[in-house]
């Protein structure tokens, strides 16, 4: 998708003065939350675990070469086919290229965040190959031809009106006056359209939510079993994963495993944690004839040895997303691409230039709720401030921001002019504020009192009443 | 009571220009925990606006001012768990590529505390001696929770003031939107979670709310004010101190004599 993060400040305005949109967040922003901690609230060892989590993906991110070329040949060994792709475009032509040499007419989907990065729909259909969404939540806004707004729960901005109304328009072989009114009819329905894709898809294509070096296996974790079928029932599987979703053993990734649903949904563990490893060998029951992994770097190396390394351990789980004022406040379509939230404020603007993704670093008060619930710890503010070091010193930053920081260190380093500067601008504010208190306006200060009130200074600033009180005491 | 000890007071620019009572409630608390208190004249502002904003430079020149300004005390005591959490947290960060003021920076580090969490942790102090009847709410400000640690300590203390009736606030962790230059540059956004957070906090039906950061309570209490409704916002450095007749409550205008 062409990218739109650039408009950031229209679209969050977009998203606050959308009711519906408002309606729907506001459930997430209270129920994700609450299960998550009640999740964690039953496990005692949740912190030992996250440290835990942390230590597997450090090491895993120090050695990364190491455990990718462990992968492939274990990948390769039982079978199946590792493709390196080294940006967007790559990945969209491998993927491509074994559809058309199976001579694919529909692909099924499960949900895959990077098929999302790679924008591997528009490319297929493109080439006259449909692409069926299997997720519910990526189907629905497939059928809305919508970018999803949240990384595990693609359609959370809408509301289930919104979803009967659009599988009336694109179910129009069924009954027009059914009843879709609970979510339970909604899925039932999804379900009976879903069934015969599933048998009919020459390709099934997943995402990957780790990849094990020692066994070359992909593990996905759903709460549907739609990724079950979609890697199942076709000739061919096609995993489409990042390269830092490498971890060296089942093990290691047993540990994760405990981590990602509770932070992710507050479930102990999702419905299906399913493992692949290879293509159908001779005597199983079912399975792909062929088995592929498509490995996108797409800047992700580039972030090795960088200030931003720290983001590579990221597992997905949106948890971050779920815990963010601003993210809960404006919706997953305000960031204006793939990633939004905290992780997508700290990734994006690697992956789509920080000229595209400027804002995204800045529109975060620094309230530090993303890092206290990610469950390997990344230290997402500090990020973001990494950024926006960035910004200042390419000069990306605003002029005005620019000078008013400029004028505002003039004058903090000179403490005598300061207290002069803070005495006069006290007295003069509490004079004009003397009546009510507070301001309802104010020149130079209308971003604040736009929307509220500025109370007033007391009066005096407290150092010039402190040096009344010492000379008053020593005399 | 712990052993008397020499604190110097990081006053901050917010108190210091649009609140200097906050200052003077936090020189009677410490002087109750059987400190001397003094205050560095060179001080002017913690550096975050400059670090904030990605000028490593600026907030690195006001940052060693700050040490320098502070340097030989026991302690430096600060009332914003915003501000002590950049002395705290942030200035051992914003050095650790610079070897010569590395040290330096984290030995400030060390010896500086968000006021309440000094009473209560390093002090002792269990009680205040102070009146307030109110049914208040407290909303815990972001890096004095998340970096500093400070939940309890401020109701510990508050549980102790005569009159006051503490009711929790839903929703007390969430941020309430100020987050520095954040609420002018992003003046949307900020307004949605501050009006979240003001009706959250006029739902607990409590005639107060208390905080340990200054922005926060002007941002709360400009919201409040806007919508019109009529709940009392001090910082709670006010209400240990028994110093809520010293001035109106922030944004309220003085009791005409």
């Amino acid at each position: 998708m062409e990218p739109t993060s650039h408009a950031f400040i229209d679209n969050a305005r977009a998203g606050l003065a959308n009711p519906t949109l408002q309606r729907a967040l506001a459930l997430a922003r209270t129920g994700f939350p609450l299960r998550r901690s009640q999740a964690v609230a039953r496990l005692p060892e949740f912190e030992a675990l996250r440290e835990a989590g942390k230590a597997i993906k450090d090491h895993t991110i120090a050695h990364l070469d190491f455990y990718l070329e462990m992968y492939e040949r274990n990948v390769t060994a039982s079978g199946g086919t590792v493709h390196w792709a080294r940006s967007a475009e790559e990945a969209r032509a491998i993927v491509l290229d074994i559809c058309r040499s199976v001579d694919a007419k529909t692909v099924t989907k499960g949900k895959s965040m990077i098929a999302e990065e790679v924008a591997l729909n528009d490319h297929l259909e493109k080439h006259g190959i449909t692409p069926v969404e299997t997720d519910l939540g990526e189907y629905i806004i497939q059928l809305r031809h919508e970018p999803p707004s949240h990384i595990i729960a693609p359609a959370i901005h809408l509301m289930k009106e919104q979803v009967a109304d659009s599988f009336r328009a694109a179910h129009t072989e069924l009954d027009p006056v059914r009843p879709l009114i609970e979510a339970r009819a909604m899925c039932d329905e999804a379900r009976t359209i879903l069934r015969p894709q599933f048998l009919a898809a020459d390709v099934g294509i997943t995402g990957g939510n780790f990849l094990i070096a020692e066994t070359g296996s992909s593990i996905i974790v759903t709460n549907e079993g739609n990724g079950d079928l979609t890697q199942t029932l076709p000739r061919v599987h096609i995993v489409l994963a990042s390269i830092e979703k490498i971890v060296p053993t089942l093990e290691d990734a047993a540990t994760l495993l405990r981590l990602l649903a509770r932070s992710a949904t507050g479930q102990e563990f999702s419905s299906y944690t399913t493992m692949s490893t290879g293509p159908r060998r001779p005597g199983d029951l079912d399975g792909p004839e062929q088995y592929h992994v498509v490995l996108l770097d797409n800047g992700r190396s580039a972030l090795l040895g960088t200030e931003f390394q720290d983001m590579l351990r990221c597992l997905k789980c949106a948890a971050c997303l779920n815990h963010c004022p601003v993210y809960v406040a404006v919706g997953g379509h305000a960031y204006g691409w793939v990633y939004p939230g905290p992780m997508g404020a700290v990734l994006t603007p690697a992956l789509i230039g920080l000229h595209e993704a400027g804002d995204l670093p800045n529109a975060s008060t620094f309230c530090g709720r993303c890092e206290s619930v990610c469950p390997v710890k990344i230290p997402l503010p500090k990020m973001l401030r990494h950024w926006r070091e960035r910004q200042f010193a390419e000069k990306l930053t605003p002029r005005t921001a620019r000078t008013g920081l400029s004028a505002w260190s003039f004058v903090v380093r000179r403490p005598g002019l300061y207290h002069f500067v803070t005495g006069v601008v006290g007295r003069v504010l509490a004079w004009a504020g003397r009546g009510r208190g507070r301001f309802r306006s104010l020149p130079l200060a209308t971003g604040w009192t736009g929307v509220r009130d500025m109370p007033a200074p007391e009066g005096r600033t407290f150092h010039s009443l402190w040096a009344e009180r010492q000379r008053r005491g020593s005399k | 009571m712990a052993e008397p000890a020499r604190v110097a007071l990081l006053v901050t620019c917010l108190v210091d220009l649009f609140r200097p009572t906050i200052g003077f409630a936090a020189v009677k608390l410490l002087e109750a925990a059987g400190c001397s208190v003094e205050v560095p004249l060179a001080q002017t502002c913690c550096g975050q606006p400059a670090y904030n904003s990605g000028d490593r430079a600026d907030a690195k020149a006001v940052a060693l001012q700050v040490i320098k300004a502070f340097a030989g005390y026991d302690f430096v005591v600060v009332p914003s768990g915003s501000c002590a959490g950049m002395v705290r947290v942030h200035y051992p960060e914003l050095f650790a590529d610079d070897p010569g003021n590395l040290a330096a920076a984290v030995e400030l580090a060390a010896r500086t505390h968000e006021l309440v969490s000094f009473l209560v942790d390093i002090r002792g102090m269990t009680s205040v001696a102070a009146r307030w009847p109110h049914a208040a709410t407290y909303h815990d400000a972001c890096s004095g929770l998340r970096e500093l640690s400070v939940k309890r300590q401020p109701r510990d203390l508050l549980a102790t003031v005569d009159g006051l009736r503490l009711c929790e606030l839903p929703g007390a962790e969430t941020c309430c939107g100020f987050g520095g230059t954040f609420c002018v540059k992003y003046p949307e956004i900020s307004d949605k979670m501050v009006s979240d957070k003001a009706a959250e906090i006029a739902a607990t039906g409590a005639d107060a709310v208390l905080a340990g950061d200054l922005g926060c309570l002007l941002n709360i209490a400009g919201k409040l004010s806007r919508l019109g409704h009529a709940v009392e916002v001090r910082h709670v450095a006010e209400v240990l101190a028994g110093m809520t007749d010293a001035v109106p409550a922030i944004g309220m205008p003085a009791a005409r004599s």
